[in-house]
């Protein structure tokens, strides 16, 4: 379990060797006017894996793939995908790339099968693949008894449908999915979610949702973003045993970095300390048990030391509360459906 | 070039699955006609299409907004733009495919009115120069005109406005060759080159000038080359 934010890279991430690394993605930061929508983030993505990204809405999931797919690119920061610049090499990456945007954007006055040969010849397709893909994806997707329908004919679960056989259509090697299973009724998500699962034993997936027991269930890996940041990232399980009964301080002290670690590290009950360096301002985050309370502790040491505590606060937004309201999210949707 | 060919054989297949292709077509038939026959009438009607050609840059100045108006703007609207952009296709060919089948839907028009011709051959029989010629003129027209709508398109999401704006431009470079008749000197000469009207009509009397061709594709060029740029650039917005 690695904590990360404001630019310090994630050690879990950044130690994957770089050989089988499909996606790597370095300090990228996107603003949109003043705003940051995504500020240093720093992951990696290995190929052949699911990865998920998990966050509030607004937290910079959208940005985030449409700068990995190309669509736009990223104020700051590199992002390559198998060894391709996304804003250099951009058309090279766009082979490359099956993805569905949330809103499902498609031509509703063509028909199913017409659409997709169209996204077959931009995808710089041959005809004859074309027919054949367009069979199998048919027959994966289930769109069988539609394939001749105009789409705007079809219902939110069916286009959801034709959204994924347009991103698989060409067989790429990676899939970027947003929000795959939004808005279509429960049965449907089921069978999504089994769809991307396999999906996902050939190719590389990102997909983003703001559910967690959906991430959970599909992804190898899971990234929490939120407020543009990456707060975490690791395999859900260890996400999950890590966040029961862990807190959380954020304390600016003046004073050598090394040895202020060394004595955060000392405090009896601290479990990771990480050191966080801004312009001017040495953070560091500690991580402690829940209900023990280290400011006092942390304080006086900082004192007898004679170094100075600069401020000190219990972190604002903890894993575990990006962790509650994402829980929450999924069963308001559920109350819904 | 096969992504060009297919975004613009999905926009013909657009325009004619739509009732704007079958609108677009029925008024500049009808409008187009109506300046066909205006001198019929006359007790020494002339065998020529003069008049239709001059009413026919009217009526594609008042049509051509609503032929591109579609094109990029709606893809901006519906976001289906995204899937475009992240596709393995360039910004020009998307412009260039776009551009086309708006072309070719201004030469199907234009073969709409091929029967003028037939009905002039079979009542009368009318100089062929100034008609060949006429017809080339109407289609550089036709594309100069096309390619401002196309840069509207790509400006903004709302067709109303791509429409407008367009309309706008076209209706100033129609309307300089006017300003040319009441100012005099240099700035008539200089409103009379800079509009559509003042190169066209060379081409009603007969006379095909390289200079009005260069003129026309120049001015088309431009065009595409600025709805280019505002692709490229509304990625970085």
């Amino acid at each position: 379990m690695a904590i990360e934010s404001n630019g310090q890279a994630d050690a879990t991430v950044v130690e994957s060797p770089a050989e089988d690394a499909m996606i790597e993605v370095q300090d990228l930061t996107h603003y949109y006017g003043p705003m940051p929508a995504v500020e240093n983030v720093n992951f990696t993505v290995r190929r052949g894996e699911i990865l998920g990204f998990l966050g509030p809405n607004g937290a910079g999931k959208t940005t985030t793939m449409r700068i990995l797919t190309g669509f736009m690119p990223p104020t700051r920061g590199s992002v390559t995908l198998d060894g391709y610049d996304v804003v250099g090499q951009s058309l090279e990456v766009r082979k490359r790339v099956g993805y569905l945007p949330e809103s499902v954007p498609l031509h509703t006055e063509m028909t199913v099968t017409n659409y997709l040969k169209y996204m077959g010849t931009l995808r710089g397709m041959n005809g004859r693949r074309i027919r054949g893909r367009i069979g199998d994806v048919i027959d994966v997707c289930r769109l069988g008894d539609y394939h001749k329908t105009l789409i705007g004919k079809l219902s939110k679960g069916f286009r959801q449908r034709v959204g994924i056989a347009q991103a698989i259509l060409h067989e790429p090697e990676v899939l970027v999915l947003d929000e795959p299973t939004i808005g279509i009724d429960p049965i449907q998500v089921v069978e999504t979610r089994g769809l991307i699962q396999e999906l996902g034993r050939e190719q590389t997936v990102v997909l983003s949702s703001h559910i967690l027991p959906e991430v959970s269930m599909i992804c190898e890996r899971v990234l929490i973003i939120h407020e543009g940041h990456i707060v975490a990232a690791d395999t859900p399980n260890n996400l999950a045993q890590h966040l029961r009964g862990v807190e959380q301080l954020e304390v600016e002290i003046g004073g050598p970095p090394a040895e202020v670690m060394a004595a955060l590290r000392g405090i009896d009950g601290a479990t990771e300390v990480s050191h966080h360096p801004r312009p001017g301002i040495n953070a560091y985050r500690v991580q402690y048990r829940e209900g023990a309370d280290l400011r006092d502790e942390i304080s006086r040491t900082v004192i007898s030391r004679g170094w100075s505590l600069l401020s000190m606060q219990v972190n604002s937004m903890s894993l575990e509360e990006i962790f509650l309201r994402l829980t929450t999210t999924e069963s308001d949707d559920e109350g819904l459906a | 070039m096969r992504t060009i060919r297919a975004v613009a054989l999905k926009e013909i297949q657009i325009y004619f699955s739509s009732p704007v292709a079958y609108i677009v077509a029925l008024i500049f038939m009808a409008l187009s006609g109506f300046f066909f026959v205006r001198d019929l009438g006359n007790p020494f009607p002339e065998a020529s299409l003069s008049n239709f050609f001059q009413g026919a840059t009217l009526v594609l100045t008042l049509l051509a907004p609503a032929l591109t108006m579609r094109l990029l703007a709606e893809e901006q609207k519906m976001g289906t733009i995204e899937l475009l952009l992240t596709s393995p296709v360039r910004d020009w060919e998307v412009i260039l495919g776009k551009y086309l089948s708006s072309f070719v839907f201004l030469l199907f028009l234009l073969a709409l009115t091929s029967y003028y011709v037939v009905l002039l051959l079979v009542f009368a029989t009318p100089d062929p120069g100034p008609i060949y010629s006429g017809y080339l003129g109407l289609v550089l027209y036709g594309m100069a005109a096309l390619s401002v709508g196309v840069l509207t398109s790509t400006l903004t999401s709302n067709q109303i406005i791509a429409a407008v704006v367009s309309f706008g431009i076209l209706v100033a470079l129609y309307a300089t060759a006017l300003i040319s008749e009441v100012v005099t000197g240099t700035w008539a000469s200089i409103f009379n080159q800079l509009g559509f009207t003042g190169h066209f009509n060379d081409f009603v009397s007969g006379i095909i000038d390289s200079a009005h061709i260069v003129y026309f594709l120049t001015v088309t060029a431009l065009f595409l080359f600025l709805s280019i740029r505002a692709l490229e650039s509304r990625r970085w917005r």
